[in-house]
């Protein structure tokens, strides 16, 4: 069991992790003059140093630079993603639990059959027919995601329903309709927030996967994933830095949201305290 | 354990699972098809490929009418599905040879790649996690569980590239892709063991840290049980108790869920055989995407929905087996 400070620690550097790089990518692309789309081949694949913290790449643009811009756009596809994956999710979850019956049944084997396919197999199959373009890879991703959180809002609907305030509403006069947006809705909210939240990261590798196997994002949006596909053949000349950054900044994020979530759940419940130090 | 296997419980269990299952790809194979249907995408352009750009507009009508696109959905999908059962997937339009021959030749390499991929991470993730759940809490196990879920946040592809990086180029001890080395025409068991080394040992560590969390927990859990206790009041040896008393029952839950890691597995291989040019089914799945080779993608997406309800059957069945409360009722 770790003590009271070390989780703190973990919560404090999480959280200020998350601080940094969402402040990189606002500020920096706006406030940075300087194009990072810039050709120099007088500059090309020199080694991280101080003028060039990541290196540069083999078309001598800076990598630090093409990085916040990568991750500025894989958060944006990531954080999109998973709204619309919270939105579709809470709506079926919601309507199943509230329903009942024949209705929450069709839902259910609705989401287990989604489940049976691989998630990045569908991705990809969704991808494959609708490239290229942002939105395809905003639907792949949100179609595979949304399953996780239409089965908790579900349950939560589910445990809400017996309760008092649920029956107070109902033998007051209230309409379904009225049960589900006034008093169901809004206890579920948090929960699917937390899940929107996990689920970003995990939006984010889906990105980069779909993007590294050439089906994502076109190249003149790079993002994480397709700055690892493109240093493909500077990795093969022996060249590591264009490989491993990209790769890391994709690390971090998942650490740091997993390191919050486990901080938020150690809040609500002490007693249960995850021993997970990182 | 010399107690009879429950047979007709299990045989009952399977024969439910596969009625269920008959729904479920049924539903897939026509999700697939209505979402190729609503795609922008044309299978007669694509099948013509940069002679479609030239051909006058009577060609492309003709071929339209020979490929039969024009058919409604249902029709489309029930004559699929027909030949199908018949044993005819359709022919792949990028390699232009029968889909089953394709999936006949490569699913050997990819099944050879997953299960070594399991073994080592079986068996590195039963070492490690005997190693952290012994001292929960402790130096080794802080340091390996940072390690794991690190690990976990790692794309394969990622790690991938940096080990042909590292092993291939800056060493130069393995081979960086492929199945036989380049000019040779024989395939020989020393060549593709040299092969295997680098993609299994990849897609193995990107399973590792689930094999890795439930060991440990498993193994941890276990110690503080009471068998545990009595082995200890007995004075057997600490390495007795770990690996005879709290490693088994700490290993079963997660040897009976093994086969929900199918998903998973699919997951890793897609990028892992494309990173190392591995010539497996996962491998040949990107490319029919990249070129939108519908037949062949339909047929492995199809095939992968079947892998998933097979493995979760088979952890079913185990599970029901290690835990007879769970019991074959699913």
């Amino acid at each position: 069991m770790a003590d009271p400070r070390t989780h703190r620690l973990r919560l404090w550097t999480s959280a200020g992790t998350i601080a940094v790089l969402v402040l990189a990518v606002l500020l920096v692309p706006p406030l940075v003059q300087f194009d990072e789309q810039a050709v120099d081949l007088s500059r090309k694949l020199l080694p991280p140093s101080w003028d060039h913290p990541f290196g540069t790449d083999d078309l001598g643009r800076d990598l630090l630079l093409r990085c916040v811009h990568g991750l500025r756009i894989s958060l944006l596809v990531g954080l999109v993603a998973a709204l619309v994956a919270t939105v579709v999710g809470t709506a079926v979850g919601a309507a199943a639990g509230a329903l009942g019956g024949r209705p929450d049944r069709w839902l259910m084997r609705l989401v287990d059959a989604f489940s049976s396919v691989p998630h990045l197999l569908l991705g990809i199959f969704v991808v494959a027919l609708f490239r290229p373009g942002v939105w395809p890879v905003i639907a792949s991703v949100a179609v595979t995601h949304w399953l996780s959180t239409a089965r908790i809002v579900r349950a939560e609907v589910l445990s809400l329903r017996g309760r008092p305030f649920v029956d107070a509403a109902v033998s007051g006069g209230a309409s379904r309709w009225r049960v589900a947006v006034r008093h169901l809705l809004p206890a579920v909210l948090p929960q699917a927030g937390l899940a929107a939240v996990l689920m970003v990261p995990h939006a984010m590798w889906h990105e980069s996967a779909l993007s590294f196997l050439g089906l994502g994002l076109p190249s003149h949006q790079a993002s994480l994933g397709n700055l690892v596909q493109n240093a493909r053949s500077s990795l093969l000349a022996g060249y590591w830095w264009p490989t491993l950054y990209p790769g890391l900044l994709l690390i971090v994020p998942t650490l740091a949201v997993a390191g919050l979530a486990g901080a938020w759940r150690d809040r609500l419940n002490p007693r249960r305290r995850s021993e997970l130090t990182l | 354990m010399t107690r009879r296997l429950p047979w007709g419980a299990m045989a009952r269990m399977t024969g439910r699972r596969a009625l269920a299952a008959v729904p479920v790809l049924l539903g897939v194979t026509l999700a697939v098809f209505a979402v190729a249907e609503a795609s922008p995408f044309d299978p007669v352009k694509a099948y013509a490929g940069t002679a479609g750009l030239t051909a006058s507009q009577e060609n492309l009508d003709q071929l339209r009418a020979n490929l039969g696109v024009d058919r409604p959905l249902l029709t489309h999908w029930w004559e699929w599905l027909t030949s199908a059962l018949a044993g005819d997937l359709g022919d792949s339009a990028v390699l232009r040879r029968p889909v089953t021959e394709v999936i006949g030749e490569r699913l050997g390499w990819s099944v050879l790649l997953a299960a070594t991929a399991f073994a080592v991470a079986l068996a590195l993730g039963t070492l490690l996690g005997v190693l952290a759940g012994r001292r929960r809490g402790g130096l080794v196990d802080r340091a390996v569980s940072s390690a794991a879920y690190t690990l976990e946040a790692a794309p394969a592809f990622w790690l991938g590239l940096l080990a042909v990086w590292f092993f291939a180029l800056k060493l130069g001890v393995l081979p960086a892709g492929g199945l036989t080395d380049t000019g040779s025409d024989t395939v020989t068991a020393g060549q593709i063991a040299r092969h295997l080394v680098l993609p299994a040992l990849v897609l193995g560590l990107s399973q590792l840290p689930w094999f890795f969390l439930y060991v440990r927990q498993g193994v941890g859990d276990a110690l503080e049980e009471d068998p545990v206790r009595g082995a200890r009041a007995r004075g057997l040896r600490e390495r007795t108790v770990l690996t005879g008393h709290a490693l088994r029952s700490g290993m079963l839950p997660m040897l009976t869920l093994v086969g929900s890691r199918v998903p998973e597995l699919i997951t890793g291989a897609l990028l892992v055989e494309t990173v190392f040019s591995w010539p497996g089914i996962a491998a040949a799945t990107v490319t029919a995407a990249t070129s939108v080779d519908f037949p062949l993608l339909a047929a492995l997406t199809v095939l992968a929905t079947a892998a998933v309800l097979l493995g979760n059957l088979l952890s079913d069945l185990l599970y029901g087996l290690a835990d007879p409360r769970a019991g074959f009722d699913g």
